[in-house]
């Protein structure tokens, strides 16, 4: 990357997230609640990008390393007692785990197999959630305990039933993961990254560890899933399947798509976009689903690349 | 591959302006509007409805009985003189939407209350933000979380019983008329496990004994793997099943049992919204079914159950008045009319005239103990039970005779009341 185009993408990074910041000063309550959310979701959508948009590997399993955080926070949290910081912490580390666990397996399959295997991993992983009822409490799920909506940290204590602490929450967990992105595709190692994306047969003629490339990236990204999975559980109070199941993967392939995968903001602006859609959408109609569907039928017509890989193309070919 | 303006995928200005006008245009519309429009000093009332997803079949209704409750709320002159406005979101019978849905009645549109969740585990996830957010929350849901003492403050289910009264008042009839040796088959979910739990315990009481517990995934499809597991002594197959994929449960059972079945007794939840003339379910001729409400009219139909039927649009077979086919969730909508009239009932008694009263709606809640048949509660008088927030009522067992739903036996409402030391009233407001 050039000097210059390392500083506009810095620059515009740095834009967005004091704009996303500021906006929960003008908000009205509703919409720091959708923002919340929307950042936490931005959070996993950004760790699928990471493995579709700069290694090139669709995984259509990743609502199993969202569920894995989720999971990982809300159980240790609801049975065990633990503070909100250790269970985080858990949560992230046990994602990252699980990440190179499967990853050490799918990543020895390619193209439609690796989809496949990611969907089946992630498929036994939902069932897991159900089985283990007695734990997870299956499809109805656990609501955190009033003790749970509390954070300790350094002698302070963060309300989280509180709107605004939930938002900054948030989009620090955004914010560093954004930053931590930055930092590592504008390294040495996120370039291996994207020659493995562009030619993994040469990548690996010049001597590069392609294996070890891609879980180290299938590591990352299933650890951002898995950090926004537990964010998810700890910022609203329950956890539940719904999120272990397919449609939760899917989800983050049209949060990616929408926005542009292979670009760092695409994913935010995608979930941004999609959650908001769904939203509106579903006071119109009980075919939201449809009318959402035809949408992305549309944007992927107009802007095949996603809003900001169509962008990329034509106006800024300096975007990350 | 080289690409410029004349391509199809190209992107040229009129494209832009043309999107951006259509996106502007949508979110320009009343939809996003909306809460800017609602209507001042009146009384709003959010009512998440399972618009799709599972709960769909039941949603539909629900929403037309609450329209229909509204309605004729409205024409008594409103609740303390306010109009009531009704706003309705799709929950998509999911447990996340159920919640943020919750949140955006709370922080948008700012109701005065919810009412209408249905399916147990969506309630389950809904209830505790609804007691975060200290938002008067209406369930009909018949989950036995109230009793439980697991939810809160804010939760009330005032319009139907809940499964442990139902089974529990249920248990003695069965045991004596039916057999006492039952294989259950039930969702296997929360919604299930209370069937399982609590009448197993119940006809455990009666000197009978569950021998077989047969519990199928909410998702599953196809059931004919599952009924090889009923055991031979089975005297009583008692079968209750959600879904889209009900239907399908009840012919293949059918199939399955032929002409040698022993009695069967069954949640009409297994049969609500299928129309009892469907071919395949003639063997059903004779075995009996629980109906909260009973979807036909019965040869001493009260006034106030024409009344209930006349307004939402059912006729004397629970059909829609307008289409013969379209078969209503009778057994469990009117929990939703019911609902609205308690609630009204409470804003009276408290005086209600906006939110900074909810509290004071709660504790007027709080102290209702007895509802009297009526057209407010036209499934029949209840006992409301101040400490649990559940209500307690009356259940009825039908037979099926002719295709048609006969009842048989109707249970008091001492018959399920139950003892629970759990208590709202000593949680904080």
């Amino acid at each position: 990357m050039t000097k210059s185009a390392y500083r506009n993408n810095l620059f515009l990074t740095g834009v967005v997230l004091v704009l996303l910041f500021f906006l929960q000063f003008v908000l009205p309550d509703y919409h720091v609640l959708m923002g919340t959310r929307m950042m936490v979701l931005a959070v996993f959508a950004l760790g699928f990008n990471a493995l579709l948009g700069y290694v090139g590997l669709l995984s259509l399993g990743h609502a199993m390393f969202f569920a894995a955080g989720l999971y990982g926070a809300g159980l240790t949290v609801y049975h065990f007692g633990w503070s909100l910081p250790a269970a985080f912490g858990f949560a992230v580390l046990a994602s990252a785990l699980l990440a190179l666990v499967i990853g050490a397996v799918v990543l020895r399959t390619i193209r439609v197999s690796f989809m496949i295997v990611t969907l089946m991993f992630a498929q036994v992983a939902y069932l897991m959630v159900l089985y283990f009822a007695e734990w997870t409490n299956g499809q109805e799920g656990l609501s955190l305990p009033l003790s749970a909506r509390a954070v300790h940290l350094f002698g302070a204590t963060l309300d989280l039933s509180s709107a605004i602490t939930r938002y900054n929450l948030a989009f620090g967990l955004l914010a560093l993961c954004l930053m931590l992105l930055f930092a590592y595709l504008a390294s040495a190692r996120g370039r291996v990254a994207t020659a493995i994306r562009d030619n993994e047969g040469r990548t690996e003629m010049l001597g590069f560890n392609v294996f070890a490339g891609k879980l180290e990236m299938f590591v990352l990204s299933g650890a951002m899933s898995g950090a926004a999975g537990a964010a998810y559980a700890l910022l609203f109070g329950y956890i539940g399947s719904t999120f272990a199941s397919f449609q939760y993967s899917i989800e983050a392939l049209l949060f990616t798509l929408l926005g542009g995968a292979g670009t760092l903001l695409g994913p935010l602006l995608g979930v941004l976009l999609m959650v908001a859609m769904i939203d509106k959408l579903s006071e119109l109609t009980s075919a939201y689903l449809l009318v959402i569907g035809v949408v992305l039928i549309v944007v992927i017509l107009w802007f095949p690349k996603g809003i900001l890989g169509t962008i990329r193309e034509r106006w800024a070919p300096w975007l990350l | 591959m080289h690409r410029d303006s004349k391509t199809f995928l190209a992107l040229s200005r009129r494209n832009i302006l043309k999107t951006a006008g259509g996106a502007a245009a949508l979110l320009a519309s009343p939809a996003i509007l909306r809460p800017g429009f609602a209507q001042s000093g009146t009384i709003k009332l959010g009512a998440p409805i399972h618009r799709t997803g599972i709960g769909a079949s039941y949603g539909r209704w629900y929403e037309r009985t609450a329209t229909a409750a509204v309605k004729v709320v409205n024409e008594m002159g409103g609740i303390n003189g306010r109009q009531v406005e009704l706003i309705v979101e799709d929950d998509g019978t999911d447990p996340k939407r159920g919640t943020e849905v919750i949140e955006k009645f709370a922080s948008q549109y700012k109701v005065d209350a919810v009412f209408g969740h249905l399916f147990s585990n969506v309630v389950a996830a809904a209830a505790p933000r609804a007691g975060e957010l200290k938002m008067p929350y209406f369930i009909c849901s018949e989950a036995s979380l109230l009793g439980a003492g697991k939810l809160n403050r804010y939760t009330f289910q005032p319009g139907i019983t809940d499964v442990r009264s139902q089974v529990t008042s249920m248990a003695p009839w069965i045991g004596d008329t039916l057999g006492k040796k039952v294989t259950m088959i039930y969702p296997d979910y929360n919604f299930g496990h209370d069937h399982r739990d609590f009448f197993t315990a119940a006809i455990k009481a009666q000197g009978g004994e569950v021998v077989g517990k047969i519990a199928v995934p909410p998702t599953e499809t196809s059931f004919t793997r599952y009924f090889p597991q009923i055991p031979p002594s089975t005297e009583v197959i008692y079968h209750v099943m959600v879904g889209p994929a009900v239907l399908t449960f009840v012919k293949e059972l059918g199939d399955y049992l032929g002409s040698q079945r022993p009695e069967i007794f069954g949640f009409i939840d297994s049969l609500e919204g299928v129309d009892f003339a469907t071919p395949q379910l003639g063997f059903l001729e004779g075995s009996y079914f629980w109906e909260a409400y009973p979807r036909y009219a019965q040869a001493n139909q009260s006034e106030f159950d024409k009344f209930f039927r006349e307004k939402v649009g059912v006729d004397a077979n629970g059909a829609s008045v307008k289409d013969g086919k379209d078969i209503s969730t009778y057994s469990h909508m009117f929990s939703i009319w019911e609902t609205l009239f308690v609630m009204k009932q409470a804003m009276e008694l408290s005086n209600y005239k906006g939110e900074a009263q909810k509290k004071d709606l709660v504790t007027a809640m709080e102290s209702i103990s007895t509802l009297a048949e009526s057209r407010e509660h036209p499934q029949g008088a209840k006992l409301f039970n101040g400490k649990t927030h559940q209500v307690f009522g009356s259940q009825n067992i039908s037979k099926v005779e002719g295709g048609k739903l006969k009842v048989v036996h109707r249970t008091s409402i001492e018959d399920g009341l139950y003892d629970t030391d759990a208590d709202y009233t000593k949680m904080a407001l």
